[in-house]
């Protein structure tokens, strides 16, 4: 669910995607980040070059490997990897299902696991040749939407909550600060559903899973009322820059945006708010039609080692599941608690699950928000 | 009638390129968005091809009427203030441009040089607490706290001005560049003020490029799903905005599609509508 994304790169992207405001533009920008290829210009509607052992499609969240973790994987195999990038997992999904194919590995976060595993899109793994499995941790094995590791192992993992200005409004602890009309304008919300809604139900005091009519009712209330104090819907890597200078006090964002800028501005804090919060696992799956499905096993080894496990998180701010690269974690960050939070705050955190049917509903009721 | 026969090979010849462009890339899609809508969405984004127009009556929800209705009048406003700042620029550039004409053109459409998106952006960090523009207005003692300038509707609507303003222009100057200059000599000859001559006659004859024009700003306008996103911090939701969604994020494209269809045909029916009250009877009186 990581979507960070610098500006610089933003801008990049949709340079090379866009060709002027049509329709799929925004959703397929193409950069190529290994040094050697060429960009390709985005909108071709499936990974590049089709097979070839020397080469592999990876679809991922914008800026979500290391620097180091792409040119490192072809020095130490040979296989150059072309990267493209979507910026929710629904777009993912449709990308998918549209029949887009080439794609070797994908990163879809916990709930899209088991909803694109229930659609048939993913392909078993074969942990023969993932070797490295045993560097997950046991809290990161068989979870929820995917119990046996059928069909995917754990990237990365963080929390969703609230970048704030403490200096200028003091220490806060709840979600109730983004309904406080004190804030009115100063505030930002993620623009995604299940986020967004799933932290009104949590104020609430309700699961972030909830397909009570009532209780959607009773959160559908709270954010529109919440919306003329809001500054507006944005993705997580645009809230981050809205705090830092200061347009807005309080932003709801994913934890490695959240907790990036408060490394050289004290002023700014990240929090995990109570009494609850959502946290996400990202993993790396599989699709069918992968055109390189032994390299696919190759790059998911190579992330679960040592040093690219650690190298991914020190440049993104999230979580690793990789034990063995704890050890080479920056100090800096290891240092923040909500980093690695504690058992207490741990167990309040709330996983987000396919709601079947009622995805609909959720939809529904967030466009009403966002149109009243 | 053999050399008629060659005449219309020769014709489909030169004809087919096209054909088959938009029979692949516009009538096909068309056809499978028209399937689809009277289709079924499953859960997990399968769809099921049946003929069931419940997805239509989905449209009718007090809530997506209100969109769509917003998105309209959005792009008639739009289309409106295109007109009020084109038609005078067009004006200008045509009779008073003189050797500057194709410089002036040329900047009216250089921003297309770059993609819409870049634009966009560009408006947001111009726009922002930080930006240029807050700079501006506080060095210059105007303000002295920066003003919510960005994420607001004003924000959509000049960017959405902004966008489609070269839109309005170029139909606007093609069509006024045709015009006699001495048609507008004989009416002042003949004592109309200069007024009078220009409603009399510069702007009837100027007609086809107004409808032209409008038809090219209110278009896009009314799909549009980008800027009220990136300029409006996504709390006005447009038609365009709602279609995605079904796509993307609700899995229900067969939902999405019927909302699509609906949207050609009200634009669709409005253009007509529009074409008939101000286009063609106007022509006639000219």
């Amino acid at each position: 669910m990581a979507k960070r994304i610098s500006r610089g790169r933003f801008l990049k992207t949709m340079g090379a995607g866009a060709v002027a405001g049509s329709t799929f533009s925004i959703l397929s920008c193409s950069v190529s980040t290994s040094p050697q290829s060429s960009g390709d210009g985005g909108g071709n509607g499936g990974g590049g070059n089709g097979g070839g052992g020397n080469s592999l499609n990876l679809y991922n969240w914008s800026d979500y490997v290391a620097e180091e973790t792409l040119p490192g994987f072809e020095e130490e195999t040979g296989i150059r990897v072309t990267q493209d990038f979507y910026a929710s997992n629904e777009e993912l999904l449709a990308r998918l299902q549209s029949g887009a194919a080439g794609y070797d590995v994908i990163v879809p976060s916990d709930y899209m696991v088991a909803i694109m595993q229930k659609s048939g899109v993913l392909q078993e793994l074969d942990f023969e040749q993932i070797p490295n499995f045993e560097n997950v941790g046991e809290e990161f094995r068989g979870l929820s939407y995917d119990p046996e590791n059928n069909f995917s192992v754990p990237y990365q993992w963080g929390t969703t909550g609230l970048l704030y200005n403490r200096a200028e409004i003091g220490e806060i602890t709840s979600w109730d600060a983004i309904f406080d009309p004190e804030f009115e304008g100063r505030i930002a919300m993620i623009d995604d559903v299940r986020e967004t809604l799933g932290a009104a139900l949590m104020s609430l005091g309700y699961s972030i899973n909830s397909t009570d009519e009532a209780e959607l009712e009773e959160a559908q209330s709270l954010l529109v009322e919440q919306k003329p104090l809001l500054r507006g819907y944005f993705d997580s890597t645009e809230i981050t820059p809205l705090v830092e200078n200061g347009d807005i006090l309080i932003g709801h964002v994913f934890s490695g945006d959240g907790m990036t800028p408060t490394m050289d501005n004290e002023d700014l804090a990240y929090i995990i708010p109570e009494p609850g919060a959502t946290r996400w696992t990202d993993n790396m799956c599989i699709p069918n039609g992968a055109a390189n499905v032994e390299g696919a096993h190759q790059f998911i080894n190579y992330i679960l080692a040592a040093g690219p496990g650690a190298a991914l998180t020190n440049y993104t701010y999230y979580g690793t599941p990789n034990e063995a690269a704890l050890p080479d974690i920056d100090e800096e960050l290891t240092d923040i608690p909500e980093y690695d939070p504690p058992d207490e705050v741990f167990d309040r955190l709330q996983v987000i699950e396919d709601v079947g049917e009622a995805t609909r509903m959720y939809e529904r009721i967030f466009t009403e928000v966002k149109s009243s | 009638m053999d050399e008629r026969k060659g005449w219309s090979w020769r014709l489909a010849g030169l004809l087919s390129p096209a054909a088959f462009w938009l029979g692949i890339f516009f009538m096909l899609p068309l056809m499978l968005i028209l399937v689809y809508s009277f289709g079924r969405s499953g859960v997990y984004g399968d769809i099921t091809i049946t003929f069931d127009p419940s997805n239509y009556l989905r449209v009718f929800d007090p809530l997506y009427l209100e969109i769509i209705g917003r998105s309209l009048a959005i792009a008639g406003l739009t289309t409106l203030f295109c007109f009020a700042l084109g038609y005078p620029l067009a004006y200008f550039i045509t009779f008073k441009g003189g050797r500057w004409k194709l410089a002036l053109l040329l900047m009216v459409m250089i921003p297309f040089w770059t993609s819409l998106l870049v634009r966009a952006y560009a408006w947001v960090v111009i726009l922002g607490g930080n930006g240029i523009a807050n700079r501006s207005l506080q060095f210059l003692g105007i303000t002295s706290e920066p003003l919510n300038l960005i994420f607001t509707p004003q924000a959509v609507m000049m960017g959405m001005v902004y966008s489609y303003l070269p839109f309005m222009i170029l139909p606007l100057y093609a069509s006024l560049e045709k015009f006699d200059s001495r048609l507008k000599e004989a009416a002042q000859d003949l004592g109309a003020s200069r007024w009078h001559t220009f409603w009399k006659v510069t702007f009837p004859l100027s007609l086809p490029g107004v409808i032209a024009g409008s038809i090219l700003v209110f278009i896009p306008s009314a799909g549009e799903f980008v800027i009220p996103d990136l300029l409006g911090g996504s709390r006005t939701v447009m038609t365009g905005n709602l279609i995605q969604q079904q796509f993307l994020n609700a899995r229900d494209w067969a939902f999405g599609s019927a909302l699509a269809v609906m949207l050609g045909v009200l634009m669709l029916g409005a253009i007509l509508l529009y074409i008939r009250k101000v286009g063609t009877d106007k022509l006639e009186g000219v």
